[in-house]
């Protein structure tokens, strides 16, 4: 099937000389949900920016449901919705003047039926004459969000919806997300959050340092990210692991104080239980267990490095 | 959207714009009325006394067009660089280069709302000026027709204005620094043929002249340059604005990183 969107070469120097962007390949299938997932200054908000008119590309194309994104811009543009990292909007007008706006400006004559339906959507119709200023942080954020879906766009970009948003807004926005995809709405959004990723996308790109260094279905990314770690210190420290405890494949770390267990934390059975058994049957005291996930830092840099050492 | 023009983008940045002003209504008509009433108190009470009468017309009705005019060309350039400068100053603008716009309905919709408050201005400077000063326009056509003209070119000068600006300083730098002292030397308040030479020829370069000497033609049937001069120089002028309008588009220059 053809794309709804695809990126080709699209890379970007900034004036400053700053290279923020290499060359980019990237294909979105229609319907799809894209996570781009990246640490800060990977390029996340340059490539989005680029996609959207907002940043010149230095080189390369994109194009909009067949529609070149430069020669053909209004037509490419009129389907593409954008919420933006920064909270930029107009303080001083209301919160419905503010959505109808933006529906005009994209071409579309007022609809307000539509209108209403996307304020309740987002808990905002009880503050439709509110001046945005009176707005809290995650109140502006929906508004933005009612802005980008004013007119009815195909494709949405998200970037990072949820950043210095509370939980419930965070689950409504899942939701209106999961909502917008039974629509047939694609959507491409940015996060910082793993288990963003994990809830709402099919696809996830990691990006960094400008390179995009990984496309792929999420469940076998899930996979791969879904290692934990368990460290165990011990009372007293050990010149090697058990030969009893070879089963658990485990490291001896600082000095022999620590045992670090790695396992899969999607797996039915971790293998937890069966360990600290066995610790107890052969006589060997801990003071403290700690459990954690991989963070995504160390992620990223796990699929940097792999990367490099493949080049 | 029809096929040709984004209407509906065009017509919702001009009532943005417009929207904008209206929450400073009495700000935007108490300042015009006001200082034109001082203008007539100063120049028209204390020099006019003195000066009766420039090329047959009280000196009081003489000054009117240059006062209109400078009103016009200053307040042209605020209301158009504040218009666009805000949305870049704030970040608001991501959305308007993101909108199926092209640069040609974005200056509609921005330069249309500063050159309509313009002219709204420019009409209330005149009626203010009839309760001090007889007034009788000659040419009410070609007055109205200068008055448009004169806005729509000044606001499309202060649209550049506002693209380059990388501040607020820097906003209010060319009105005062060159747009106000130009009006004055061109005329606002006198007829260059009472200059004394090189004066009066020096006075020529000066682009202003042009439109206030067409502007005074439309009221009194005479000015210091013809008015075929004085409609080419406007025109001119206003495509030079556009040529260069077009250009900044093309390259994002102070739009797009
Ligand atoms: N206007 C600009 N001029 C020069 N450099 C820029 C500009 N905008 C961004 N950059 C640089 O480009 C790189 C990529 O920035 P970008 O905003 O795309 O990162 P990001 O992945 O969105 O980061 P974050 O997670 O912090 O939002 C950064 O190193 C940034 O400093
Ligand atoms: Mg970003």
């Amino acid at each position: 099937m053809q794309p709804i969107l695809s990126v080709r070469g699209v890379s970007k120097t900034y004036a400053s000389g700053h290279r923020a962007l290499d060359p980019v390949d990237l294909d979105i299938a229609k319907g799809e949900i894209f996570a781009l997932l990246g640490p800060n200054g990977a390029g996340k908000t340059t490539l989005i920016s680029i996609i959207c008119g907002i940043v010149t590309p230095s080189t390369g194309t994109i194009t909009v449901m067949g529609h070149d994104a430069i020669h053909d811009f209004r037509a490419a543009r009129s389907v593409i919705g954008l919420v933006p990292q920064e909270l930029s909007v107009d303080m001083f007008e209301t919160v419905l003047a503010s959505v109808r706006y933006s529906r005009r400006l994209f071409g579309k004559p007022g609809h307000d039926s539509y209108i209403e339906q996307v304020l309740r959507d987002l808990s905002l119709w009880d503050k439709r004459n509110a001046r945005i200023r009176e707005l809290s942080g995650g109140m502006k954020r929906r508004v933005l969000i009612a802005k980008a879906l004013s007119h009815e766009p195909d494709v949405l970009f998200l970037d990072e919806p949820t950043a210095g948003v509370d939980v419930a807004l965070r689950r409504d926005m899942w939701k209106l997300v999961h909502r917008l995809r039974q629509k047939g709405t694609t959507i491409i959004l940015t996060t910082h959050y793993i288990e963003e990723a994990e809830e709402m996308a099919d696809r996830v790109g990691v990006i960094d340092k400008g390179r995009i260094v990984l496309i792929e279905e999420k469940t076998e990314l899930m996979k791969k990210l879904g290692k934990r770690q368990m460290l165990i210190s011990l009372q007293e420290p050990m010149a090697a692991t058990p030969a009893d405890l070879a089963d658990w494949h485990l490291t001896l770390e600082d000095e022999g104080h620590i045992l670090r267990y790695v396992f899969d934390a999607q797996a039915e059975h971790t293998g937890i239980p069966s360990l600290l058994r066995k610790l107890t049957e052969l006589g060997i005291g801990f003071k403290d267990l700690e459990t954690s996930k991989s963070s995504l830092e160390d992620i990223f840099v796990d699929l940097v490095e792999r990367k490099e050492q493949a080049a | 959207m029809s096929a040709g023009i984004n209407t509906h983008g065009v017509w919702a940045i001009y009532r943005f714009e417009m929207a904008r002003s209206l929450r400073t209504i009495w700000q935007s008509v108490a300042t015009p009325v006001i200082t034109t009433s001082l203008y007539f108190v100063v120049f028209g009470g204390a020099i006019g006394s003195r000066i009766n009468t420039v090329g047959g017309v009280g000196y009081g009705s003489f000054i009117v067009p240059g006062l209109i005019m400078l009103s016009l060309l200053t307040q042209s350039i605020s209301n158009a660089s504040i218009g666009i400068y805000f949305p870049k100053f704030t970040g608001t603008v991501f959305e308007l280069l993101s909108a199926p716009v092209t640069a040609m309905e974005m200056v509609a919709g921005f330069v249309g709302a500063a050159a309509t408050k313009s002219i709204v201005l420019g009409l209330l400077i005149l009626a203010t000026s009839a309760l001090f000063v007889p007034l009788h326009v000659a040419h009410p056509l070609a007055m109205i027709a200068f008055l448009v003209l004169t806005s729509v070119t000044f606001s499309l000068f202060g649209f550049i204005i506002g693209i380059w600006a990388n501040g607020f300083e820097q906003l209010s730098v060319v009105p005062a620094l060159l747009v106000t002292p130009l009006t004055f030397l061109g005329g606002a308040f006198y007829s260059i043929d009472m200059l004394p030479q090189p004066w009066r020829t020096i006075s020529l370069f000066n682009p202003v002249v042009y439109l206030i000497s067409g502007f005074r033609w439309s009221f009194f049937d005479k000015g210091d340059v013809s008015i075929g001069l004085s409609l080419g120089v406007t025109a001119g002028f206003m495509a030079a604005c556009l040529v260069a309008i077009a250009a900044i588009f093309r390259t994002g220059w102070r739009l797009k990183n």
